[in-house]
């Protein structure tokens, strides 16, 4: 049987169970859209495996180790959801069903990844909560702080010399563009590793004036945001 | 003649060689305090110790993988018409920067003299430099120079003289690449055997690897395969150094650079920031540099426009005082036509021309013009170019012809052909003759600035067209900014007079000649004639007198020359009593933009070709006529 066949099911039986936790076979056969026989069919193997506990009359309800599966599923869905709408801005109705698709696929790491990049959403856009992940972190802010300290750390490390502040220094890391114009500032010294500085810019967006091995020059500023540069002091 | 030696001078933008040029030859090269003044080669012969020695000033150069237009014009020089010694002009102040390009002449095995040229400046900046040292890392002789003071040039000369005569010991071993590249070059050196494209084996092999775009078509004409060969090599070099195989090798070439200069230079940090930077802090100021350009074009369109009307009022007064007032045919042919021209045309070239060429001297030698490029940079993105162009456009406002050709400086084709459209649209120096001499004198300045708005406006306009019209987009500034410098007066001067000098030259006999032309016209009636053929757009259109159609025609050949002629086709000095403001506003404006003069015309052939200065001349007179009637219709109305 497939997992996420399983997958399926367990999450039904948390939405369709009642206040006792148990979830009757005609409830999940209607549910899921399927013969009632079959529901009891995949009951039976869920039993076997220590997801659910089934009596043939009551219905199912939920083990400890399920209700974490279903818990896990849920807040991949949700996850997802928020993803769809917020980045996406996939239309509202297309959010679920594709979420249903996606949720199987994918992995912790993706999982914890997206609520980060999400910023620790609290619920899905349709108002479930999320249920919060089960990693080491006392609270969603020490997880957050931790990832943009990252980021910043890596966007500290390599910035364009545009952002760099007049008389701040920087090694050249990187110059993106054409071939012509990258011969041509490697030519007027501009070769990786060399030590620049920004004197002043225009306004408005207005070209830049760099000091590299001594000689002073003016780059405009398209050309400019693409010489990239480890910061110095 | 017979010439014993061919003597190149080579080297960055901006670093004195054709300072060094005039020096040893006495001729006027344009000389100034900004990259990418020379864009043409320029000749001369000197007699030194009895031998003629030819002296080739090329344009500025950074690299030998070349960028723009006068770069390969300079590379070209070098390596095919084979100089029997190149001087290589270095700054002195920015030593690293300069040997980038003298470390690649050494690998090109040309026969070589280093003019270690700006030395004073370098001693300004604390820094000192062992030329014995350079001498022996570079194998080639090294002689310190203060081009601008003549210390030094005529030594450079006895040195190529006895470099001519000796060229093993040039230590083309100064390069070696890291054995990764060493590797390749050999390999590819191999495959290279029994090709001759007229460059050094080795050189060709470096060239190939960076990809040279030049030498990659000249090779691959007849041996693709060997440019497969160059290909893969390359590729295996930016695989090991993870960036383009050009860039690897031009990193390492500045590393050889950098460690000769830690080796023979020692430089002390100034203290506190020199002159120059200070002055930087406020002409490059993001709100005071352009006050402060706002108010120099001011003031000079103010001093032109108040001292130049004064000036050539004055003269025009002396000369009328002489007027014999003689009759009869032939001495008034002579007087009216001949002398009443000479005068006429000296007086708006005293007054005007000459004073502007003297001011544009002072601006260029300063140090001033980058400045502008710097800030008028982003400004001139709304019209698609970068800051460069305001160089060739500033030049135009003193003659368009060099202004046409310092658009080389522009780096792409579809950047030059919009800067030259544009720098035949600025109001060069005859123009003002006609806007401050006519409009200025007789109708007031603030008219006449009202013109020149009108024409800025009109650049713009068409700039911002072209830039929709034309595919493709301007590629962005890079340009070195020179430190001010205080200019020289006697440069400064001659300068003016070397911009002057064609002017009396050529414009001079042709006004004369013109004067007299048009007195015998005017005495045959044939004057009439013409005007009559041209009054339905001169009369009627644009609502002038009908003694201005023949000035038009005349205004091709000479556009002051319509100011100066004015008097004798209307056959009175007194224009006021023929014209009225209104009439003189509208002359001007189509004076102003109705096409460029025959020099200009010629000019823009060279440059852009027939089919560009065609359409560039004719679009100039349908606008003219076109706003001159508009004009005329409009002041009518108030005026």
């Amino acid at each position: 049987m497939p997992k996420e066949h399983i997958e399926e099911y367990l999450e039904a039986i948390y939405d369709v169970a009642g206040r006792d936790g148990v979830a009757k076979t005609t409830e999940i056969a209607e549910h899921l859209h399927n013969a009632p026989a079959s529901v009891t069919e995949v009951f039976q193997r869920m039993k076997q495996k220590g997801l659910v506990r089934y009596e043939s009359h009551k219905g199912a309800s939920l083990t400890a180790k399920g209700f974490k599966t279903a818990m896990k599923m849920k807040r991949k869905h949700r996850l997802l959801e928020v993803f769809l709408d917020k980045m996406l801005h996939l239309p509202s109705e297309k959010i679920h069903d594709q979420a249903c698709k996606m949720e199987h696929t994918l992995t912790d790491e993706t999982e914890t990844a997206l609520c980060k990049t999400l910023k620790g959403p609290v619920e899905c856009p349709h108002g479930s909560p999320i249920p919060p992940c089960n990693l080491d972190v006392t609270n969603c802010q020490e997880c957050l702080a931790e990832q943009t300290l990252a980021l910043e750390k890596r966007e500290k490390d390599i910035i364009s010399i545009t952002s760099l502040k007049p008389g701040q220094k920087g090694k050249i890391a990187f110059i993106q563009g054409g071939k012509g114009v990258i011969q041509r500032l490697c030519d007027l010294g501009l070769t990786n590793k060399t030590s620049i500085s920004i004197l002043r810019s225009a306004p408005l967006n207005g070209p830049v004036e760099i000091c590299v091995r001594g000689c002073k020059i003016v780059i405009g500023r398209d050309i400019a945001n693409k010489i990239f540069v480890h910061t110095e002091g | 003649m017979k010439i014993d030696l061919v003597v190149a001078l080579a080297g960055n933008a901006n670093v004195g060689k054709s300072s060094i040029f005039n020096q040893l030859t006495g001729l006027g090269q344009i000389v100034g305090n900004w990259p990418g003044k020379t864009v043409e080669i320029a000749e001369g012969v000197l007699l030194h110790h009895g031998k003629h020695i030819k002296i080739i000033d090329l344009p500025g150069i950074y690299s030998l993988s070349t960028y723009s237009q006068e770069e390969i014009v300079s590379r070209e020089y070098i390596a095919l018409k084979h100089p029997d010694v190149v001087v290589n002009v270095v700054d002195a102040t920015a030593l690293e920067r300069n040997l980038f390009f003298t470390l690649q002449l050494l690998e090109m095995g040309t026969p070589l003299v280093i003019a270690l040229n700006l030395v004073d400046a370098a001693k300004k900046k604390g820094i000192t430099i062992d030329e014995e040292r350079l001498q022996q890392l570079l194998g080639a002789p090294v002689v310190p120079t203060i081009a601008t003071k003549g210390i030094g040039v005529h030594e450079i000369i006895d040195a190529a003289i006895r470099q001519a005569d000796r060229q093993s010991q040039l230590n083309k071993n100064v390069i070696r690449y890291g054995p990764e590249i060493e590797k390749r070059i050999e390999k590819l050196d191999r495959v290279l055997e029994g090709i001759d494209i007229g460059y050094p084996p080795r050189w060709t092999a470096i060239k190939l690897l960076e990809g040279d775009s030049e030498i990659v078509s000249k090779v691959g004409e007849k041996h693709p395969d060997v440019i497969v060969a160059a290909n893969i090599l390359a590729a295996e070099i930016s695989e090991i150094h993870k960036e383009p195989c050009s860039n690897v090798i031009a990193s390492e070439r500045y590393a050889v650079a950098a460690r000769i200069v830690k080796e023979i230079q020692i430089s002390q940090e100034p203290k506190k920031p020199s002159m120059s930077e200070r002055l930087d802090s406020l002409s490059m100021h993001n709100v005071w540099g352009y006050v402060l350009m706002f108010t120099i074009m001011l003031s000079i369109l103010m001093f032109m426009s108040l001292f130049g009307g004064w000036l050539s009022e004055t003269l025009r007064n002396l000369f009328e005082s002489v007027n014999p007032h003689i009759a009869g045919l032939w001495p008034d042919l002579a007087w009216n036509g001949g002398v009443v021209g000479l005068y006429a045309t000296l007086a708006v070239a005293i007054g005007f021309i000459l004073p502007f060429y003297l001011i544009l001297g002072v601006l260029e030698d300063s140090g001033y013009l980058p400045k502008i490029a710097y800030l008028m940079d982003r400004p001139c993105h709304t019209i698609g170019l970068h800051g460069k162009a305001c160089i060739p456009l500033l030049l135009g406002f003193g003659c368009n012809v060099p202004a046409c050709v310092g658009c080389r400086i522009m780096e792409t084709k579809r950047d030059r052909l919009i800067t030259v459209f544009l720098s035949t649209m600025v109001p060069c120096s005859a123009r003002t003759v006609v806007i401050l001499g006519l409009v200025g004198a007789y109708v007031g300045v603030q008219w006449a600035i009202a013109l020149y708005v009108v024409d800025f406006m009109l650049i713009f306009i068409i700039g911002r067209i072209l830039n929709r019209l034309l595919p493709g987009v301007s590629v962005g500034i890079i340009m070195e900014m020179p430190p001010y410098r205080l200019p020289s007066g006697k440069v400064v001067l001659k300068q003016a007079w070397n911009r002057f000098k064609p002017f009396l030259l050529t414009a001079l006999p042709l006004i004369i000649l013109g004067s007299i032309v048009v007195e015998a016209m005017r005495i045959t009636n044939v004057l009439s004639l013409i005007s009559t053929a041209l009054s339905p757009v001169t009369v009627i259109w644009l609502g002038l007198p009908a003694f201005t159609g023949f000035l038009f025609i005349f205004g091709v050949i000479r556009k002051e020359a319509a100011l100066v002629l004015l008097t004798t086709a209307a056959g009175t000095a007194d224009i006021r009593a023929v014209m009225s403001p209104v009439q003189m506003v509208v002359f001007a404006l189509v004076i102003m933009i109705y096409v460029p003069c025959i020099a200009t015309i010629a000019a823009l052939i060279r440059e852009t070709g027939w089919k560009n200065a065609a359409l560039i001349s004719f679009s100039e007179i349908g606008l003219a006529v076109l706003l001159g009637g508009v004009t005329f219709r409009l002041l009518s109305l108030f005026m």
